[in-house]
């Protein structure tokens, strides 16, 4: 029977954890007690995008948006909403300035503001079901490509519609298209770089997760262009879900004839494989990562030689992020010029940003480029949570900058972000707030880099390390000035002498801290004091004369440090105090921070 | 795959499993399923409204349920709110009703006077 309601379940990382596969079970279970099964349609389908409210589910046609779905409440949407027609209200997200309920999906400022390319499907289909890839025009651009088209037009559309690498470096894909083209070589490969590790960037997992045959299409239209008839994806065994989906993807496709032999009854064959990965970040540069797929070591080497040039087993190879192939099939199907509308000038189309650590709407974004900071991190993100002040955005993950207040309103695009000392990187924005330490930001992603270091060029592997012991000294409360200069020291060597993109781009969240946050390095080193109560051997907290003696904080305290009458001013025990931050969080009127030491002793 | 017209016809087979996914504005059939319509056999209507769509392949209905109607006496009731907002109510169904219904209003565009509820009432 005919389907009269559809009910989609986000099938994403973030909400299987939060059991999105007992709620479609126990949808599914309900429906047969209530024989209403073959009038319902339950989908699995890939990442919505708002992983804060996960587990998701939207109940079409009106699109109902249910947020933090529990198992238990899945009788209830099935008695009410599916038998009765009467939307569950206590499920539906508040709307944060008038308390009401927001009813559909076009409603929420998150999805009204973003413009999805690359995440076109993702929530909207069922990965697993290759048809509802097909009914969304899905293969027609290859089709289309390989019928209508020769191989220099395909490249010389990608070149007209500016695309460019979505994985970081932001180079043409044309471009990098016309290079592999034009090697000759009895054999070339297309490779997808689905090593994504930036900490806090999913958006390739996402698009794997939610859409995977748009990666494989892609991949068999550069084929097409460059000349080659093998295709790799390197993925993680980190994403077993993404591994899971492409398989059956990739299984799906041959069956349909859509990968293989003489597509659409041309010569043109194309065939993918899975190539897993340890998760090793460095891995992510094309050089290592082709190693890595060789059975050797993931290491990078000296380019040039190109990939474009001698790549995978001495061949010609073209790797692109799984991002950038996910563009590819819309360009063909819309055409270069509409996707060249799209953006800014020099970077056109959109960029997907995953947002995390201190804002409202943890998830995944996607705006045209040319959209500023402000729009993302205020309007689609919810702003701040706790009514806390903005103080950074580190955009690009390990290898970013941060980026602060005053630079907000700058619009996004490649160029921008590296004026500003950060990068686009994969496209992770991480937001801080006053409670964090920019000094302790800047170890936790050196001591990622530290990990994750080959080990083959000595800048990287050693100057890391030195750059790390002199974080830890400062932030343990023994750094000195001079530490703070031979930090910049080393920073600009290993800028200038490494290897790969690894160890260019490593000391990039010390040096854009240094030059936003030098202050707080000063606080560390001179005053012994962590201004945003981190970093633990340097914080002393303090109330102010603004307590109000709400009690509020000495409750919260887990080891009763804190005395006090109420509508009297407290104060805390240093002796008894563990730096936990708990009655910081509590305060209503922000009268408790970390101070100098000898101030307090003064007072 | 042999061409792309053996994709095209795969698409818009494929297409109608998911109409209700991607139905925006169309026509709306809402059938009353409180107490009262349930009780007087609201279900079969629904699934015949749902048969006769998918019989005649129709792609631009939607089909509803909403609470009582406040018109009890005349379960079951469906109203229809057509491509123009206009609403139609439709009283004391039955499943060859609804046949005519689909075939007369959603497809030939002429509403049946005497199935609604201002014929009925009066």
């Amino acid at each position: 029977m005919l389907e009269r309601i559809q009910i989609l379940i986000c099938g994403g990382t973030g909400c299987l954890s939060s059991q999105s596969k007992e709620i479609k079970a126990k949808f599914e279970e309900t429906l047969e007690l209530m024989s209403l099964k073959n009038e319902v349609g339950l989908v699995l389908t890939g990442c919505f995008g708002l992983c804060e409210k996960g587990p998701v589910v939207i109940v079409y046609p009106d699109e109902t948006f249910y947020s933090h779905v529990k198992v238990e409440d899945v009788k209830k949407i099935c008695e009410e909403h599916i038998l009765k027609g009467r939307p569950v209200e206590s499920l539906m997200i508040k709307n944060p300035e008038d308390k009401s309920r927001i009813k559909n999906m076009s409603q929420l400022k998150f999805y009204s503001k973003q413009k999805r390319i690359a995440l076109r499907n993702c929530g909207n289909i069922n990965p697993l079901e290759i048809e509802e890839y097909i009914a969304k025009d899905g293969y027609l651009a290859l089709g289309k490509v390989l019928t209508e088209m020769t191989p220099q037009e395909v490249v010389d559309e990608m070149i007209k519609s500016g695309l460019r690498g979505r994985g970081g470096g932001g180079f043409s894909t044309g471009k990098k298209w016309q290079f592999a083209k034009n090697s000759v070589s009895d054999k070339k490969y297309v490779i997808c770089n689905a090593d994504e590790g930036d900490p806090g960037a999913f958006m390739d997992r996402a698009v794997l997760e939610g859409d995977p045959h748009s990666v494989l299409e892609a991949m068999a239209i550069c084929g097409y262009a460059i000349g080659s008839d093998q295709g790799y994806i390197y993925v993680r065994a980190e994403y077993p879900v993404a591994v899971e989906r492409l398989r059956i993807a990739i299984g799906q496709a041959e069956q349909y004839g859509l990968l293989g032999n003489h597509l659409f009854g041309t010569d043109f064959n194309f065939n993918i494989d899975i190539r897993l990965g340890a998760g090793a970040f460095v891995c992510g540069e094309e050089t290592a990562l082709i190693a890595s797929i060789e059975g050797y070591r993931g290491m990078p080497r000296l380019k040039p030689p190109f990939p474009a040039v001698r790549g995978l087993w001495g061949k010609p190879t073209n790797v692109n992020n799984v991002e950038t192939f996910a563009n590819v099939p819309v360009i063909y199907l819309k055409g270069a010029d509409w996707f060249k509308s799209i953006g800014t000038e020099k970077s056109s189309g959109t960029k997907v940003f995953a947002l995390g650590g201190k804002i409202n709407n943890t998830g995944l974004v996607e705006v045209p480029m040319g959209t500023t900071l402000r729009e993302i991190v205020f309007d689609i993100g919810g702003g701040i949570p706790n009514k806390r002040k903005f103080k950074a955005i580190q955009t690009g993950g390990p290898s970013g900058g941060c980026i602060t207040e005053k630079d907000l309103d700058t619009p996004i695009d490649f160029e921008n972000l590296t004026a500003l000392g950060s990068m686009m990187g994969s496209g992770g924005m991480i937001i801080m707030d006053e409670d964090n330490c920019m000094v302790d930001v800047a170890r936790f992603y050196l001591d990622f880099t530290v990990d994750e270091s080959c080990g083959k060029c000595t800048p990287c592997r050693e100057g890391t390390k030195q750059m790390l012991d002199i974080l830890n000294r400062i932030c343990d409360g023994f750094g000195t000035m001079e530490d703070i200069d031979e930090l910049e020291r080393l920073a600009h060597m290993i800028q200038e002498t490494s290897l790969c993109g690894l160890g260019q781009t490593a000391p990039n969240p010390i040096l854009s801290t240094l030059k936003h946050f030098r202050h707080e390095y000063i606080a560390h080193v001179v005053e012994h004091t962590c201004p945003a109560g981190v970093c633990r051997e340097l914080t002393n907290f303090v109330i102010d004369d603004h307590c109000i003696g709400c009690t509020k904080c000495a409750r919260s305290c887990p080891t009763n440090a804190i005395s006090g009458w109420p509508k009297q001013k407290h104060l805390i025990d240093l002796d008894l105090c563990i730096r936990c931050g708990a009655c910081k969080k509590a305060c209503p009127v922000n009268a408790i921070s970390s101070q100098p030491l000898h101030e307090e002793v003064r007072s | 795959m042999k061409s792309l017209e053996d994709l095209k016809q795969l698409r818009d087979e494929a297409l109608k499993k998911m109409t209700m996914r991607y139905v925006k504005g169309g026509i709306r059939i809402q059938v009353g399923m409180g107490t009262c319509g349930i009780a007087s056999g609201a279900r079969p209507i629904l699934q015949s409204f749902l048969e006769q769509i998918q019989l005649h392949e129709l792609s631009n209905v939607v089909v509803t349920q909403v609470g009582c109607m406040g018109e009890c006496a005349y379960e079951p009731m469906a109203e229809l709110i057509d491509e123009s907002g206009q609403s139609f109510v439709y009283c004391n169904l039955t499943p060859s009703m609804v046949r005519d219904i689909i075939e007369k209003h959603i497809i030939n565009h002429e509403p049946i006077e005497k199935f609604q509820l201002t014929a009925k009432k009066g």
